[in-house]
């Protein structure tokens, strides 16, 4: 018996080494955190570039990214391109010297007419470029039915104050105005921090908002506690919320806005990015875009401050200077690259001479002009901060002020996590 | 013992310990080295690491959970595990039944996170509940709950619960071969001289499982303390049920801070010294029967 | 020389049984229904509501396992899984059962200290390996390759599998050695003409639980082979039907079966080891 399975393990220990020696000799490496209708877009994107020049485009889609990366990033075999997870995490590896400098070979003159300026200081570390946007998503949005809104007679609201009235009228109509759902595995949390985040936009100046983003005011200031509590004046009402804070807790966030297209609707307002609309058509196919659902931005709370956008991106950069990764790199933060991305996945664009008649419906179309006029465009604040604070601390701080930990204590865990985590 | 040369041993141990040294000895060393570095190896600070692990609030409330993992899953798993070997050696349908116990450990992580959700998941009274708890709660006039969000037990219970599902397989894979290794004509002499069931069963098989029972227990104890996946898919630690192995996971991967990473699988590594203990007496009495 | 037993007093001994296995099959068969049912309907209602019509095959539909089985490409993914798995589980093994019965039966200076340093080992956590693995395995060019995540499965399985089968083997009767020493065999004539024919039912079970985790295993294989198509197992291409934000996470119910199916078909056919009193006539003899 052994002798069989000796035999049975060189067998395939030779079939293995051989079916290796025929890898194709030029080609470039990606890693990304793009699976399932994302990767294959990304693989459709990449098409045309490896008919033209010849080169396999090796994708490695995984949601397991951050681990992937550090381990071969330490290693010392990095992929030759990757997706980072944010620009955080993008300066972070720039300042360990793992990046290579972009402008070194592409065309910054070209690069500044593509792009506006928030994008390539956002993909700058120390004034070198090391990153390049491939898409957005624009997060200031909150969803609605127009059929439903038209038979309750409700209008559109224009400031916050508006719809809070919206909000009191529907309560006292017996109905629930807004659903949420913060619920997202591992991730949860994320939905809470940039209802934070919009609501600080609205509230302070952005200048102040990048202060906050760098610790450059404390957690326990006055007006981060007061965009904790403005947010918890939605979110902590149980007469607002579907289901009270349990269901924001519990609720996945894409189940979530499933509550605005029952019979009779469970809620009446989603607040939440672009992307949301894959999940509302998956689990309600027979929606129209623009006809069953539509969005309107999140409302200025205060007038002189307008109506900021709120948004997210994704990043590209490079780890390896071979004229493949060039070649790729350059192609991707190319205008006909990402006309195929976008009209995929329904994301916005990062580069301005995108055609919009790439975007595969109004609704994504009237996002990206939201976006492109916005009077101030910030990125997801929790995206640039350390992400113990970040992805940890505030994702949880926020989780926890739902469940009814007193905001006091809350902030003051953060703040203890970003004191350790902005030292370093 | 047979006798033999003194290099013949080595012949046999050689493949093996050379193995363990390269993928867990030497990478055992780096850990403890880079855990008294800061977070991206480059300055040395002595314990600092090891006092924020000893001080920070969700490092000590971790080390509370996975105490009581070790206290409740460890006894349930190797309890169940042995009664449904013994129990199941009396039925002809036995290995259908052992392929349902063991089946939940063929599911990869995700998979179980994706079953549990339909457990435990929870819609508002009003609307159709998703999660079979719930919908149980529902059928007798209760209000639904949300299982995974109250602190700091019902969560934590709920969250063994599922490694109980997972890992009683296991126990039962190995106790039952080690209860089938038991001469029969030991427990068939005990029976016809009158022993009941239980007296032969408390008499002659326990004490005959000993050994196993304790390579299972310590199986399961160091398990536990390594516990991460069940609670990284589930509430990643949210509302007190962060684990010590799952906070090592994010300083590693997420927060990219190796040298608190390190001291946490430093730490782990020291709190298994009583298990050590144990087995070393063990391995003693193996080798005074001989 | 048995008693004769009354069917009823054997019917507590069922009830209890089938009681714990119907509450260790209620989760999955919650997501084996799920697996049948539209993303649409599992957002809506729960998996036992299909028992109000359970022959109304309209709320059944085979698109997740459509989906699943198209999009993973199986051919390869299942071949990449077989060629890891196949040699992670049988490599560890062989080398395993050689030091167990080392530790078991043999003297050599220096037992103890590894027999503890064997048990510490079970708790490193193998995340922590990750990196100063990789970086050995650039050098050496094993990183990306099968060899590599045979030997890179094995050193995390030893420990274990050690650990396991020297309760087994150190448990053999020790007349067997004695009566082996008095007939002149050697070591290697008693390790594979007793021990490794005894150990049978250990084997079988430490070679169910590696297969499983080597099968499993997501982490590893991104980290050491890469998530290529042309390398990746059915784990990482499983992993990867999911969209980045937790899309058309229903495929994962399909996928579960899928992926576990042949695990099962190896726990039931290994069954067969799992039998009792193979030490019965060894001793005797």
């Amino acid at each position: 018996m052994f002798k069989r399975l000796i035999l049975l393990v060189s067998v395939i220990s030779l079939i293995s080494i051989f079916s290796l020696g025929v890898l194709g000799a030029s080609s470039v490496t990606v890693l990304g955190t793009w699976t399932g209708a994302e990767e294959e877009a990304f693989n459709q994107m990449v098409a045309p570039f490896e008919s033209q020049t010849g080169i396999d485009v090796k994708f490695t889609g995984t949601r397991d990214l951050p681990a992937v990366l550090t381990a071969q990033v330490e290693a010392g075999s990095p992929p030759d391109l990757s997706a980072l997870p944010n620009p955080g995490q993008m300066a972070e590896f720039a300042r360990a010297g793992k990046l290579v400098d972009l402008s070194t070979f592409m065309d910054m003159k070209v690069l500044g007419s593509d792009y506006s300026p928030t994008w390539l200081d956002l993909g700058s570390y120390e004034g070198k470029l090391f990153g390049v946007f491939i898409s957005a998503d624009l997060k200031s949005l909150v969803w609605y039915s127009p059929k439903a809104f038209a038979q309750g007679g409700y209008a559109v609201p224009k400031t916050w104050d508006e719809m809070l009235a919206l909000s009191d009228q529907m309560v006292k109509e017996g109905k629930t105005p807004w659903a949420i759902g913060f619920e997202s595995g591992a991730a949860s949390g994320w939905p809470g921090t940039d209802w934070i985040e919009d609501i600080m936009l609205r509230t302070v100046e952005p200048e102040v908002y990048d202060l906050w983003v760098s610790h450059g005011i404390s957690w326990l200031d006055e007006r981060v506690k007061r965009a904790f509590e403005i947010f918890g004046q939605i979110a902590l009402n149980e007469k607002y919320v579907y289901g009270g804070p349990n269901a924001i807790l519990t609720i996945n966030f894409g189940d979530s806005p499933d509550a605005l297209f029952t019979t009779p609707p469970n809620a009446y307002m989603h607040r939440q990015a672009t992307f949301i609309k894959s999940f509302i058509l998956d689990h309600n196919p027979q929606l129209v875009p623009g006809e069953d659902f539509d969005f309107f931005p999140l409302p200025p709370i205060d007038a002189k401050l307008g109506t900021p956008a709120l948004g997210a991106a994704d990043l590209f950069a490079a780890f390896k200077n071979t004229p493949e990764a060039q070649a790729l790199i350059k192609y991707i933060a190319s205008p006909e690259a990402q006309e195929i991305w976008v009209g995929k996945l329904g994301k916005l664009s990062a580069n301005k001479r995108v055609n919009p008649a790439a975007y595969p419906d109004d609704l994504t179309r009237k996002a990206a002009k939201i976006l492109s006029e916005a009077s101030t465009f910030r990125f997801d604040g929790s995206d640039l901060m350390p992400s113990a604070v970040g992805a940890g601390s505030f994702w949880t701080g926020v989780l926890d002020y739902v469940s009814g930990v007193r905001l006091d204590n809350v902030l003051m865990t953060i703040e203890a996590s970003a004191l350790d985590a902005y030292r370093k | 013992m047979l006798n033999t040369k003194k290099y013949v041993p080595w012949l046999y141990i050689l493949p093996a310990i050379f193995l363990l040294f390269f993928f867990l000895v030497y990478p055992s060393i780096n850990t403890i080295y880079i855990s008294f570095f800061n977070f991206n190896s480059e300055i040395f600070v002595g314990i600092e690491n090891y006092l924020y692990c000893f001080t920070n609030e969700i490092m000590l409330n971790s080390f509370k959970n996975n105490a009581l993992w070790v206290i409740l899953f460890v006894p349930i798993t190797v309890f169940l595990g042995l009664i449904i070997a013994v129990l199941l050696d009396r039925v002809k349908y036995e290995s259908w039944i052992k392929s349902i116990i063991f089946m939940p450990m063929a599911i990869s992580f995700v998979g179980a996170g994706v079953i549990w959700k339909f457990v435990y998941a929870y819609r508002p009274a009003s609307a159709a509940q998703t999660g079979i708890l719930n919908a149980l709660r529902m059928a007798f006039q209760l209000e639904p709950i949300p299982w995974l969000i109250i602190r700091p037990w019902l969560n934590n219970f709920c969250l063994i619960v599922v490694g109980i599902w997972i890992w009683t397989g296991f126990c039962m894979v190995i106790l039952s071969a080690s209860y089938k290794g038991i001469p029969r004509e030991l427990l068939e002499a005990a029976r016809v001289d009158g022993a009941s069931e239980f007296k032969v069963f408390w008499q002659i098989t326990l004490p005959l499982m000993k050994p196993t029972l304790a390579v299972v227990a310590t199986t399961m104890t160091i398990n536990v303390l390594k516990i991460f996946d069940i609670v990284y898919v589930m509430t990643n630690g949210n509302y007190n049920t962060e684990v010590i192995a799952n906070r090592m996971y994010k300083e590693m991967f997420i927060f990219r801070n190796y040298g608190r990473a390190s001291a946490i699988a430093v730490i782990l590594l020291v709190l298994i010294i009583p298990m050590i203990v144990i087995n070393i007496q063990r391995f003693r009495e193996q080798e005074g029967i001989r | 020389m048995k008693r004769p037993v009354s069917p009823f007093t054997r019917l507590p001994l069922h009830l209890v049984i089938i009681f714990i296995a119907f509450i260790w099959l209620l989760p999955s068969v919650g997501l084996l229904i799920t697996s049948f049912r539209g993303s649409a309907e599992v957002a809506s209602s729960g998996w036992w509501s299909v028992f109000q019509h359970p022959f109304n095959f309209t709320y059944f539909t085979l698109e997740n396992y459509y989906q699943v089985i198209s999009r993973i490409g199986m051919g390869r993914a299942f071949l990449n899984t077989l060629y890891i798995t196949i040699p992670s589980t049988i490599i560890p093994i062989l080398i395993a059962s050689l030091a167990a019965y080392a530790f078991a039966w043999m003297d050599f200076p220096g037992r103890r200290f590894l027999f503890v340093l064997l048990v510490g080992l079970l708790v490193v956590p193998l995340q922590m390996t990750l990196i100063p693995i990789l970086r050995v395995f650039n050098k050496f060019g094993l990183a990306g390759t099968f060899p590599g995540i045979w030997l890179a499965h094995t050193g995390y399985g030893l420990p274990l599998i050690i650990y396991l089968l020297y309760n087994f083997i150190s448990g053999l009767p020790s007349e067997l050695f004695d009566s082996s020493s008095i007939d002149g065999a050697g070591h290697l004539q008693v390790f594979t003409k007793i021990v490794l024919p005894l150990s049978i039912p250990a084997l079988a079970s430490v070679t169910i639980f590696q297969f499983l985790w080597v099968w499993n295993d997501l982490l590893v294989a991104l980290v050491y082979l890469g998530g290529t198509p042309d390398v990746a197992p059915m784990t990482v291409r499983i992993s990867a039907l999911v969209g980045s934000y937790g899309q058309d996470w229903e495929l994962l119910t399909a996928a579960a079966f899928v992926s576990m199916a042949l695990p099962l078909v190896l726990f039931l056919s290994l069954q067969r080891y799992f039998v009792r009193g193979i030490l019965a006539g060894a001793v005797k003899g």
